[in-house]
């Protein structure tokens, strides 16, 4: 399958860049790790006019925690990384735990975090720990950088809310207020498959209070779920079995699940009350161990 | 100088922009013009002839188009050949020297690793990826790394055998074992 005819621009600097996105009108696309937009060309499912590929931008491929707990990750910084970062496994457990599940091993040594994000898959498992983690992506377009919470950046399947001439070039983590602790199921039915239904969660404690919490549903509606009421249910006490049972009960209806090759909806809304509800009684277990 | 697109699809017409790119495969710089929309895997196996590199599925998913690209394993068949330009790919055929077969190579045979060998060149490219990083792995570190390769003969567990095969061989003599059979 050979993909369709375009122009390939490859600058070397973001201001190149996004001066060629102007050029290309809603013509252009960004080209990062390819995992999608590649194949998507091969079907014929997106025919640009222009390739913009960002490979070669100097100073995209971070991954960094400020001093004040901020984590940083440049739109260069693919999946491969993310896994292996030993800055993610100490201090970002949802991220940790989503990274080995994402796609197979030689579409992470490619693919990047911020280009998942940026594709909007409902199916994706980055947007879904972004929304968990209250993140944020920056992005900089002709009149300078702006920040669109991960909550507002996707608008739809496959579509976020960048103007033709921006490019994403960072997602952030702020910080936890207090000690992150969180977790991501997934069920698929064999590696490199897209979920059937993942569950992301994010909690902040202080001592046993929770003070912040973020749980986002994959693989079980239009686009991923920010279950707010189930998170928001968690906030202000401290993790009990009465409390996580209530959390998975309104995660699971948050959910809007259809039945399909991957499992009847019934199914998937049961999955996703069981993850949810494992991964908070996990956290709980490791709480009271270090108490 | 030809352009390498042209022999994998009808002519493109003098207003179809092409680019010139050196790519080090296997070793050796090898300098093309190419259309943009070429993939890496095309441009292997229909432009320099290297056919050891396969294309399965052509969407990502079976790994038998896998290739070294700066060492790090790629899907062949997911990448722009004009993205390589200037970068090192290496191939199936860049495996063996002339001393003869590469270790993770001896250890397909050895351990009858391929029946239909369809996905061979692309799992022996994964495994030679993870050796070079991790040189004893365990037999889950191979799973692991080979997962993004799909094989519909052998059942896997004699690829998992020939890389644990090559692991214990590239360690030489000097290496301490790691499982009790290796002692
Ligand atoms: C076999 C297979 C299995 C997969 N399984 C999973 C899975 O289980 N879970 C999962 O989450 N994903 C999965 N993926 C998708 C994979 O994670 C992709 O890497 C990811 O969706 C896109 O990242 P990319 O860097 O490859 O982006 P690209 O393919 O380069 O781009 C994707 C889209 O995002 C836009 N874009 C990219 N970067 C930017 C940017 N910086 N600013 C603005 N727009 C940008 C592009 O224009 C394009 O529209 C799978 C892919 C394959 C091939
Ligand atoms: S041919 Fe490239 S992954 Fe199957
Ligand atoms: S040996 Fe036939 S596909 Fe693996």
């Amino acid at each position: 399958m050979y993909p369709p005819r375009f122009r390939y621009e490859a600058p070397r600097s973001l201001r190149e860049a996004i001066t060629l996105l102007q050029e290309g009108g809603g013509e252009a696309k960004i080209l990062a790790g390819g995992q999608s937009l590649i194949p998507m060309l091969k079907l014929r499912f997106a025919s640009p006019g222009m390739l913009v590929d960002i490979n070669n931008l100097p100073g995209l491929d971070h991954l960094t925690r400020d001093g004040d707990g901020t984590i940083r990750i440049g739109a260069l910084c693919r999946h491969e990384h993310i896994e292996r970062s030993e800055l993610i496994t100490e201090h970002q457990p949802t991220i940790a735990a989503a990274a080995p599940l994402v796609a197979d091993p030689i579409v992470r040594t490619r693919g990047t975090f911020v280009g998942s994000v940026c594709h909007a898959d409902p199916q994706g498992d980055w947007a879904a720990c972004m929304i968990a983690l209250d993140g944020a992506i920056v992005a900089e377009g002709p009149g300078g950088r702006r920040s669109i919470a991960a909550r507002d950046f996707v608008t739809g399947p496959f579509q976020n809310v960048l103007a033709s001439d921006e490019i994403a070039v960072e997602a952030v983590i702020p910080p936890p207020q207090g000690e992150a602790r969180g977790g991501y199921l997934k069920l698929e039915r064999r590696i490199g498959d897209f979920a059937t239904a993942a569950v992301a969660v994010a909690v902040d404690l202080r001592g046993d209070q929770v003070t912040r919490a973020g749980i986002a549903l994959v693989g079980v509606g239009g686009t991923t779920i920010d279950a707010r009421d189930a998170a928001d249910a968690l906030v202000g006490s401290p993790l009990s079995s009465d409390a996580i049972e209530r959390a998975a009960e309104l995660a699971a209806e948050a959910a809007q699940p259809r039945s399909d090759h991957r499992g009847s909806a019934s199914y998937k809304r049961h999955i996703v009350r069981t993850f949810t509800s494992r991964i908070l009684t996990q956290i709980d277990r490791s709480t009271q161990k270090a108490a | 100088m030809t352009s390498l697109f042209n022999e994998v699809a009808p002519p493109a017409s003098d207003d179809v922009p092409t680019r010139r790119v050196t790519i080090t495969v296997n070793g050796e710089p090898r300098t093309a013009d190419i259309e943009p929309r070429l993939l890496l895997a095309h441009l292997l196996r229909q432009g320099l002839k290297l056919t050891g590199t396969h294309t399965g599925c052509d969407t990502t998913n079976c790994g038998a188009c896998t290739v070294l690209f700066d060492g790090r394993p790629v899907k062949s068949c997911t990448m722009l050949a004009v993205q390589a330009d200037g970068h090192e790919v290496t191939t199936v055929e860049g495996l063996a020297s002339p001393s003869g077969l590469h270790p993770v190579q001896e250890g397909f045979k050895d351990e009858h690793g391929l029946q239909c060998g369809f996905c061979t060149p692309g799992m022996m490219m994964a495994a030679k990826a993870l050796l070079d990083e991790n040189p004893s792995p365990t037999e889950d570190d191979v799973r692991w790394a080979l997962a993004g390769n799909l094989c519909r003969c052998t059942g896997y567990q004699n690829i998992v055998k020939a890389v644990l095969w090559a692991a214990e061989r590239l360690g030489g003599p000097d290496t301490e074992p790691e499982t009790e059979e290796a002692s």
